[in-house]
């Protein structure tokens, strides 16, 4: 099976999901946003390497960190950008995904950066565009959502510089969650030797174990002695069916509280994708305090798309 | 019309012939095999040297999307697809627009299908109303109008008192009932098996309970009502399981799996290729070793095309949101002789498995070739390879996960009653 996301010769054409690239190029995109860190710092926060390039943010499904965040980084690499909500417009006037794509690229986009409520949209539309276009994936369903992996894991590198000798907890809702997925195969593609993921049956997806991760129901075995505590958003949604009883229990069994959180490495950190829901999945007290990086990670990931976007473009030339 | 098939190599698995012996045809039917009949002058000859001559195929699952799907195909295309495909005989399930569960749609459809002499049609009658899983359907009169048994095709038929009722008017006529096995709470949103790949795509599962669940459901009333059950293409290796066990115990079960399934495991979704959108899904290795040892040890009676075409739009969404299904009429035969030789099965054994034995299923007097028998025919070359492409397929919807494979099996003649309805 060919690799939809790499050129013949190996670089990079979209970013579609973590799983399934090399460990060179995951690092090249951390290296790379490394060196873009600086670019915001600047008064003029501008590099120039997408004059003249469209950057088009088709959002499918509402989201504003996610899609502020992009369009930041492709404004400071100098690209046009468009933004259109789709999830409000044409898809509620029957006009389907391939419509919407073809019409932007009859305005000649470079760039798709695309959100989708079903698994496998950003593939599908991948499939679908000629190949001077590069797409990205924004988050699809529950499968992927590669830069906010990425940015995950170059927070952690940032602080924990050695991934070869860190474990790493991944606590929530994995099985509908497209983050701890992408987070899942950037850690282990890195290196990283031990990863878990602590939930509850209910919110595991069949077989999670051959993602390459240990299984954890009770959060105090699952905490105990690790680097890095990844925390999922829960949907206020999930609280209605079948899957849990309440958000008090699940606080209670899940939620990260400083207790908890003391089981864990002294000098672990802790992250999460937002947005939070304090005293469901995290207390503000965790949220707020000295071991998170929560805010550094939005910081970072504004760097790590622009990595993105400018390895995509070159891979074009 | 007299046609002399002559040099071929005769493969009738009911009778037990596999020998080169050549067939003779007048009137629709087999006038003679082996020695010509006296006075015999042939109009036409059919050399076969080389090739396969078989009874024309048995489909126990094919859609043919008329009334109401026209968009996706039509009568006349898909039964083109059959006579390419070498079926001579199929069974249609009720599922269409409006539902068959009324004796004028099921006359309609049959008479059709026979001004197009294409392939012998044999509807599956709706199991109740609308499929709606509510009040029964008029079984006796469907069965006069054409029907040869009742199904419920894809729908959820959640209550069990009206299954376990539909079960017993069936039973009391001797109707065979033909039920996919999937518990709806279960499978409710689900697009693939519920493992490992799912969990790697982030697709919605279809856990193997549902499916054993359904089967317990229905073994349980079998028990109550006497009824005789076909489960439709079963998926799971505890399905296999419980079938042979329940067969043991002597209940009138038979039951079916697709092609599809005969080849292919969740891995073949690959990146999300929509043309492994199937029902039930595609499920494990496992359970797809288990599949070929119940066809081994004849757990599994027969194999169906599951044939359901899928215009391009169809298929052009992301995964879940894209039609379910695969065109499958043409692929029956190269699909069962590519497991045959997979499995050192011996030709005469597979080609029962989408001949005789699903005639049998259905009750029909077909898949044979004796002296009388209807001249249905399917005169092959089992080693000749032919491209899945869209423009080889004669059938409307151009979606099977086989798309650009190279397949071995091709089908050079097809007869139905006397008549040459395809030639390559």
């Amino acid at each position: 099976m060919n690799n939809p996301q790499l050129t013949k010769d190996g670089k990079l054409k979209h970013l579609l999901s973590i799983e399934g690239l090399p460990k060179s190029i995951l690092t090249e995109i951390l290296d790379t946003a490394e060196s873009f860190t600086g670019v915001s710092e600047r008064e003029v926060k501008k590099v120039p390497l997408l004059r003249g390039k469209t950057v088009c943010n088709i959002f499918f499904e509402n989201s504003t960190r996610t899609r502020t965040t992009f369009e930041l980084a492709a404004k400071r690499l100098s690209a046009d950008v468009v933004s259109l909500n789709v999830g409000t417009s044409s898809q509620s006037k029957g006009e389907t995904i391939l419509d919407t794509v073809d019409n932007l690229i009859a305005m000649h986009a470079d760039m798709f950066v695309v959100r989708h409520s079903q698994s496998g949209a950003a593939h599908f539309i991948a499939r679908h565009v000629g190949p001077h276009i590069h797409v990205i994936n924004a988050g699809d369903g529950r499968h992927s959502h590669p830069t906010q992996g990425l940015l995950d894991v170059f927070t952690i590198r940032r602080y924990k510089p050695d991934m070869h000798n860190l474990r790493v907890a991944i606590v929530g809702d994995v099985l509908h969650s497209r983050v701890a997925r992408s987070e899942i195969h950037a850690l282990t593609t890195l290196g990283v030797p031990e990863v878990r993921v602590i939930a509850p049956k209910t919110l595991l997806p069949q077989d999670v174990e051959r993602l390459g991760v240990q299984v954890y129901h009770d959060m105090s075995a699952g905490l105990k002695d690790v680097d890095v505590v990844m925390m999922l958003r829960l949907q206020n949604e999930r609280m209605t069916g079948a899957l849990l009883p309440s958000a008090q229990e699940y606080f209670k069994c899940y939620g990260l509280t400083q207790e908890k959180l003391a089981l864990a490495r002294p000098d672990a950190i802790v992250t999460h994708p937002g947005p939070m829901n304090r005293g469901v999945e995290i207390d503000s007290a965790v949220a707020d305090g000295s071991q998170s990086v929560i805010l550094p990670q939005v910081t970072y990931g504004i760097a790590v798309r622009m990595a993105v976007m400018s390895m995509l473009a070159g891979a074009s030339e | 019309m007299r046609i002399q098939i002559k040099n071929g190599r005769l493969i009738d698995p009911r009778n037990g012939i596999d020998a080169v012996l050549d067939v003779y045809i007048a009137a629709g039917k087999v006038t003679a095999v082996g020695l010509a009949p006296d006075g015999f002058n042939a109009n036409q000859v059919i050399d076969a040297a080389g090739l396969v001559v078989a009874p024309g195929l048995v489909d126990l699952s094919a859609r043919l999307r008329e009334p109401g799907f026209e968009y996706k195909a039509t009568l006349e295309s898909e039964l083109q697809a059959a006579a390419a495909g070498g079926v001579t005989s199929l069974s249609c399930p009720p599922d269409t627009d409006p539902v068959l569960d009324e004796p004028g749609l099921v006359e309609m459809l049959k008479h059709r299908a026979k001004l197009l002499s294409l392939a012998h049609v044999y509807p599956l009658g709706a199991l109740t109303r609308q499929l709606e899983g509510k009040q029964l359907t008029e079984m006796s009169e469907l069965t006069e109008a054409g029907c040869v048994g009742f199904s419920h095709a894809d729908m959820p038929l959640t209550d069990t008192l009206v299954l376990r009722r539909a079960m017993q008017y069936a039973a009391t006529f001797g109707f065979t009932v033909w039920l996919r096995p999937e518990e709806a709470h279960l499978a409710k949103g689900g697009v693939a098996h519920d493992g490992e790949v799912a969990a790697r795509l982030g697709l919605a599962g279809i856990p193997v309970s549902a499916e054993t669940i359904a089967i317990s459901t229905i073994l349980a009333l079998m028990q109550d009502t006497g009824a005789r059950v076909h489960l439709c293409r079963l998926s799971t290796r505890v399905a296999v399981d419980m079938v042979r066990q329940a067969k043991k115990q002597g209940l009138l079960l038979t039951c079916d799996i697709a092609t599809n399934h005969l080849h292919l495991t969740e891995h073949d979704i690959g990146y999300f290729d929509a043309n492994c959108h199937l029902k039930p899904p595609l499920r494990s290795q496992r359970d797809r070793d288990a599949l070929h040892a119940g066809l081994a040890d004849g757990t599994i009676d027969a194999i169906c095309s599951d044939h359901a075409p899928v215009d391009d739009d169809g298929k052009l969404a992301p995964f879940a949101e894209s039609e379910v299904g695969s065109t499958g009429l043409e692929l029956l035969l190269p699909l069962t002789l590519k497991w045959a030789q997979a499995t050192a099965t011996p030709l005469s054994a597979a080609l029962a498995r989408i001949g005789s034995i699903p005639a049998g299923l259905l009750g029909i007097d077909a898949g044979h070739l004796a002296v009388g028998a209807t001249a249905d025919v399917c005169i092959f070359d089992p080693e000749q390879y032919w491209k899945v492409e869209r423009s080889v397929l004669k059938s409307q919807g151009k979606n099977t996960p086989f798309m650009g494979l190279e397949l071995a099996g091709k089908v050079r003649w097809t007869l139905v009653a006397g008549q040459v309805v395809y030639q390559a």
